[in-house]
């Protein structure tokens, strides 16, 4: 039998790259995950069936161990609501990078390497467990028990970047000789600490960036462990990892137009002090929902664009109401999503999904721009940086080059908003003191619903 | 682990990382939250460490409980991640809504 188990593996490594391959598109996404769950499976049985590894009496510690993994992930999958996607995936990272960081423990206590095992041993721990305690703190943001607004004090990025050069420091040691025994429980809690450290300085609009991060983070760490165990299946699992979390960061980044370094260590997104505050009101034009109601029912086009807001509101559900009820009298429809809009990469397109909005409605921001033009009225629901034009004019502001969608450009703009607040950046948003700008004032639920109402009993 | 087979180790991750990076380039943006919960899940492929740590022979008792809870962990990490990812990729339809 244990001839067998490095192509049962080699398999496995098969169905986590067509699973990766098949994502590509809606129309094979499923099959992708099937074959993903298949090469899993293949993975574990076949680690089960490997005499050399599983002692007999320890079967039943196993099986419990998956079946209590399997009786909270099943139910977390299935009942979180889809807009707490965002703190399901962290909570998901938290685990596994976890999983990783007990096991390279283990391992460091049972093997003592030096070398290039504990070089690969300490890139796992390190990961690990940075990754779990990030992963916690964008968890509490994301569900805001902690403050989604940085968190930051002076000298803050001295104080993160000196724990992580003594971590580094420490695991060089370790490398080069086996090290005193309390070398190892202190890179622990240096790993624990920096990944704290990381991530409270960073605000909730950041988070798509930061959970794409963590993501890559704890497959690194997993690829990590495979050189540890000499297992190329956990090699290539974990740079596919890797890898992906890696390349949603930097779109995340570039729809932003700034770094990795910015986003790590900028507290973008501070309460801006005086500036702001000292504005003076100026005046907007305002709407009614029977007066939007009236405008969206003699356009011929357009386009939404839902943010955050949307989200917070849970108003997926009536924007799918007026789609039906605008599509059904003829007028055009469709969403423009900006890569950042949410709070990870892709939130929006999943809860419009959930609402039951064809995917062919849902269109990026290069696809959509050119429209804009040409569009009768462009929504916004609960977005506000993302349709910022000072990005285009304003070279001193926080967004300046940030690429946004051209909502501007529309003949007629419709905003909906709780009230004047500024967005997450924490700027004055231009789009709102337009002349062809009305700002519908309420609750995106609420308004959206007395729109649909008027639409329907208008004729 | 000994240099050749570390070597070789390398290879693979190298050879890994760039096929992920050609196959990620190519998924739609419509689908990156599914395709960030389907390779979380992948990752945690940590449940065959898990596996190994908790049942090696003789291991002692602390081993056996860090093992165990990596592997609760690990597990719970896969079957969240594999499940989530379906249910959100059951809603992406094309059709127009009202046709069922």
């Amino acid at each position: 039998m244990g001839t067998f188990l490095p192509y049962i593996y080699l398999l496995a490594a098969l169905g986590f790259i067509l699973a990766i391959k098949w994502m590509s598109h809606p129309s094979t996404a499923r099959r992708g995950v099937i074959i993903g769950e298949l090469g899993m499976v293949l993975a574990v049985v076949g680690t089960l069936l490997r005499s050399d590894v599983v002692e007999g009496d320890q079967y039943l510690w196993i099986f419990l161990a998956l079946a209590i993994g399997s009786a909270i992930g099943a139910p977390l999958a299935y009942l979180m609501p889809m807009t707490s996607v965002p703190q399901l995936t962290a909570l998901s990272h938290a685990f596994g990078a976890l999983a990783s960081a007990l096991i390279g423990t283990v391992e460091y206590y049972r093997i003592q390497p030096t070398g290039f095992t504990m070089g690969a041993l300490a890139a796992e721990t390190l990961l690990g467990y940075l990754t779990t305690t990030a992963s916690i703190i964008a968890f509490g943001k994301l569900q805001e028990i902690l403050p989604t607004r940085p968190l930051t004090y002076k000298g803050q990025n001295i104080v993160s970047l000196g724990v992580l050069a003594m971590t580094v420091i420490l695991a060089a040691v370790m490398v080069v000789s086996p090290g005193e025994s309390w070398m190892f429980p202190a890179f622990i809690v240096l790993s624990l600490l920096f990944g704290i450290l990381l991530v409270t300085p960073i605000g909730g609009a950041d988070m798509p960036t930061v959970i794409a991060l963590l993501n890559s983070s704890a497959g690194v760490a997993a690829a990590a462990m495979g050189f540890v165990l000499d297992n190329k299946l956990l090699i290539i699992a974990g740079a596919l990892n890797g890898t992906a979390g890696l390349l949603l960061s930097m779109i995340m980044c570039k729809a932003m137009n700034r770094s990795f370094i910015n986003v790590l260590f900028g507290a973008f997104g501070q309460v801006q002090t005086g500036a702001a505050g000292s504005a003076v009101q100026r005046p907007v034009r305002s709407a009614t929902p029977e007066e939007a109601a009236a405008i969206l029912d003699s356009a011929s086009s357009v386009i939404i664009i839902p943010g955050y807001g949307m989200a917070v509101a849970q108003a997926q559900h009536k924007i799918r109401e007026l789609y039906d009820m605008l599509t059904r009298k003829g007028v055009n429809v469709r969403f423009a999503i900006h890569p950042v809009a949410g709070r990870m990469p892709g939130h929006m397109n999943v809860l419009l999904a959930e609402a039951d909005i064809p995917y062919d409605k849902l269109l990026e921001m290069d696809e959509i721009n050119q429209d804009f033009p040409v569009t009768d009225v462009a929504l916004v629901v609960g977005a506000n940086d993302v349709v910022n034009p000072l990005a285009r004019s304003d070279q001193a502001s926080p967004i300046s080059g940030m690429p946004i969608l051209d909502a501007d450009r529309a003949r007629t703009v419709m905003i909906i908003k709780r009230g004047m607040s500024p967005g997450f950046a924490g700027i004055d948003n231009e789009l709102y003191y337009l002349d062809k700008t009305l700002m519908l004032f309420g609750d995106a639920k609420g308004f959206v619903g007395s729109m649909v109402k008027e639409l329907g009993s208008s004729h | 682990m000994n240099h050749s087979s570390f070597e070789f180790g390398l290879y693979v991750f190298m050879l890994a990382a760039l096929l992920g990076f050609e196959l990620v380039k190519r998924v739609s943006p419509l689908l990156h939250t599914p395709l960030m919960s389907l390779s979380n899940a992948i990752s945690a492929i940590a449940v065959v460490g898990a596996i190994v740590i908790l049942g090696e022979k003789d291991a002692p008792t602390w081993q056996r409980i860090l093992g165990f809870t990596a592997l609760v962990a690990a597990t719970l990490n896969v079957v969240s991640g594999y499940l989530i990812t379906d249910r959100m990729l059951k809603m992406f339809r094309k059709r127009e809504p009202g046709q069922k």
